[in-house]
């Protein structure tokens, strides 16, 4: 597909042949009984990433974490770890930690013992435990807590405990499943670049399950996203949000208006679909593999349309420009939702910043205004 | 946020003593209901003070009557003990007096005749000893429940409570059947010859701790088996994840979260098991000292009420104080637990 646009800024290991993968997931599938949980997936993972499986529920991205925890073992194919065949392994073997949903902290132990546990069955001498689980404890902020039990303490301070716990034996691998899920919303935005901090400076390479595509967007350096237990995309935030590679991407990261068109002229620079749906013809200047006369869909973020009650200076051509009706319109501070109904019947999604004042918006109720986008927002998607 | 808001809704359509504007003009039984409101009795207090009452009766009055008879004298008489009040006339004045004899032979008996002490202790060993063997025992079989599947949980725990659907006096005496003379465990170990037929177990305190055992044995079962299928098996996972090895991850993660169960199972079988009678009665030898049986035998033998009652009051005091204190201290502790 498409190349990405963003120029690598981070180290990105996964463009490179030469790299020799930290995690190598090799055709896993997990059964339970009839069902699959997890459909012959295959993930190469690099030492150092910030790696997210997202899904919704039962798409199996669970199941794989545990499979890379050992919990559960694999009905076919293999996990390496750091060139190691693990299967067989179990979990107290695995040079693998992991943080779970439900911080599962041993509630007859202090916060201080909780750290102290996986370092006890290593058998650390006891001087150098005190000190890394202070050092541990200072880095989460919760020295002063060090003595509470677990039910003495909030949700984000549970969830900072199983933080250190699950990073005081300095995993190579650390798993964290749903990690902010059961934070509130501005406690979760500040753990997410918490969480990216620790983890660069550590060095650690940590997989995260998440359903919250959010989280997955903000925190790491590529994206899985799983559904009904296989791999649909692999890819970086942007190239997974820019250029999803079908409709089941597109919907599941972000929101998008989807419209329905045949292939009329394709081209090695461009092709053009025409859309009864959309009202017009759609222009996409990057080629795609669809012969002509194609039944595909033509996918646009709202972010990427405009709206404007005066024609466009693009309109002549009438590509990339249609006419609707704006029904609703939800003001969320700091951008509005614009539902706007099409002449066909369609209704499409705009968002757009609010730059200026509430009383002066641009647009308001049952205004006709044009939609317009430019060539490279739209992407073609034929699944 | 949404189930919050629901349990707040539920709360207040279930707890509404004082204001209940709802039921306010249907008739007759609001006005019961308001006249009972006046008393200070809301339907929920009835629910929770009909069993009270019905404690207090059965309990408390017997206990009460046992309490005066230990300070009274054994009498040849019918009742077989002396009163504690009695109305004298006095002779000078013609005046009617109350007279109170309270009677502490009956407590100094306890202490001057090793007797009893030797038998409340005997007691108290064989029920430690039957309590640690029920533990022993009922503490795998209640985690391989909790263990289970889902679905076969129901029936084990079903197995576990089966005995109950007959007699506690019919175990008993099939325990006489297996273990006496010529009887399944002699004629089985006969006839590996390891010992001859007349080999037997049955009239001994080894038969009286199988009984026992046997006996309480789901009494144990049931809080353990509670109390580990409650348990998160995050945190195992958590243990193995940090390197922990099954077998220690039982020590040191599962063992300390059952203990409150450990302490429900081992109380349900220990209180009960000191005051034994039947079973020391139908199994045990002509030496198992149990204080059921010294009590039996006060009452029934010697008639010797007083006596008797002052076992029992004793009896209840060293067992049933220190249970309650401890009870109570445990209760705090978990009150101070969920408040914060």
């Amino acid at each position: 597909m498409a190349q990405p646009i963003r120029k690598p800024t981070r180290l990105e290991p996964w463009q490179d042949p030469d790299a020799v993968p930290y995690v190598r997931i090799d055709k896993v599938t997990k059964r339970f009984g009839d069902f699959v949980a997890v459909d012959d997936v295959s993930l190469n993972i690099y030492r150092g990433e910030f790696f997210a499986l997202l899904g919704g529920s039962g798409s199996g991205k669970t199941t794989l974490l545990r499979m890379l925890a050992g919990f559960e073992t694999p009905s076919e194919g293999r996990i390496f770890i750091d060139g190691v065949d693990m299967s067989g392994i179990p979990p107290y073997e695995r040079p693998v930690n992991m943080m779970f949903q439900s911080y599962a902290l041993f509630p007859h132990m202090s916060v201080e013992q909780n750290v102290a546990f996986g370092l006890k069955q290593d058998g650390v001498p006891r001087a150098e435990i005190r000190e890394r689980v202070a050092e541990m404890l200072d880095m989460v902020q919760l020295g002063r807590f060090a003595k509470r039990r677990p039910h003495q303490l909030s949700g984000g301070q549970r969830q900072r405990v199983a933080l250190a716990r699950s990073l005081v034996k300095r995993p190579k691998l650390l798993l964290l499943d749903e990690p902010l899920g059961a934070l509130d919303r501005r406690l979760r935005e500040r753990t997410q670049f918490e969480l990216v901090n620790i983890q660069e400076k550590l060095g650690v390479t940590f997989v995260v399950v998440t359903h919250d595509q959010e989280e997955a967007m903000t925190m790491s350096t590529r994206i899985a996203v799983m559904n009904q237990g296989y791999i649909q995309q692999v890819g970086t935030p942007s190239e997974i949000y820019e250029y999803p590679n079908s409709k089941f991407v597109a919907e599941f990261i972000g929101s998008v208006n989807m419209f329905e068109g045949r292939v009329v002229e394709d081209e090695p620079d461009h092709v053009l679909v025409r859309s009864e749906e959309a009202g017009c013809d759609l222009y996409i200047n990057h080629g795609v593999p669809a012969p002509l006369g194609t039944q595909v869909w033509v996918a646009v973020r709202p972010e990427k349309i405009a709206l404007s009650k005066e024609p466009p200076p693009a309109a002549a051509d009438g590509r990339n420009v249609t006419r609707g009706v704006v029904r609703e319109i939800a003001y969320l501070g700091d951008m509005s939702i614009y539902l706007v109904e099409l002449a066909g019947g369609k209704t499409v999604r705009v968002t757009m910043p609010n730059v200026t004042r509430r009383t002066e918006l641009p647009v308001t109720w049952e205004d006709e205004v044009y939609l317009s986008w430019r060539p490279f927002a739209g992407v073609v998607l034929n699944q | 946020m949404s189930r919050e808001g629901f349990a707040a809704g539920d709360d207040r359509t279930s707890a509404g003593p004082p204001a209940a504007p709802a039921d306010a003009p249907t008739g007759r039984g609001s006005a019961v209901a308001a006249v009972l409101r006046r008393v200070g009795l809301s339907g929920r207090r009835v629910v929770v003070a009909v069993p009270y009452l019905w404690l207090l009766l059965f309990f408390l009055i017997p206990f009460l009557i046992v309490f005066r008879i230990s300070f009274s004298e054994a009498l040849i008489a019918q009742p077989p003990y002396s009163a504690l009040l009695e109305w004298l006339e006095d002779p000078d004045f013609g005046e009617l007096k109350l007279q109170i004899t309270l009677t502490l032979t009956s407590y100094l008996r306890l202490f001057d005749d090793s007797l009893y002490i030797v038998a409340y202790l005997s007691s108290v060993k064989m029920a430690f000893i039957s309590t640690v063997l029920c533990l022993l025992i009922g503490y795998p079989m209640a985690y391989a429940i909790a263990q289970a599947r889902p679905s076969l949980r129901g029936p084990l725990m079903m197995l576990v409570v089966l005995p109950f659907w007959t007699s506690f006096l019919i175990r008993v005496y099939a325990w006489i059947g297996i273990l006496k003379a010529n009887g399944i465990v002699s004629n089985a170990l006969a006839a590996l010859g390891l010992v001859d037929e007349h080999f037997e177990i049955l009239y001994s305190d080894i038969a009286v701790y199988i009984g026992i055992t046997y006996t309480y044995l789901p009494f144990m079962i049931l809080p353990l088996y509670a109390t580990l299928e409650r348990m998160d098996r995050s945190l195992l996972e958590a243990a193995a994840d940090l390197g922990c090895r099954p077998w220690k991850a039982f020590l040191t993660v599962t063992l300390p979260l059952s203990v409150p169960g450990i302490i429900a199972g081992s109380l349900l079988v220990f209180i009960p098991a000191v005051g034994e009678f039947v079973i020391p009665e139908l199994l045990g030898g002509p030496d198992t000292l149990m204080i059921g049986r010294v009590l039996w035998n006060e009452f029934f033998a010697n008639r010797d009420w007083p006596v008797a009652s002052a076992v029992a009051i004793a009896l209840l005091m060293f067992l049933v104080v220190p249970i309650m204190v401890f009870q109570y201290v445990q209760g705090r502790q978990q009150d101070a637990e969920a408040r914060r």
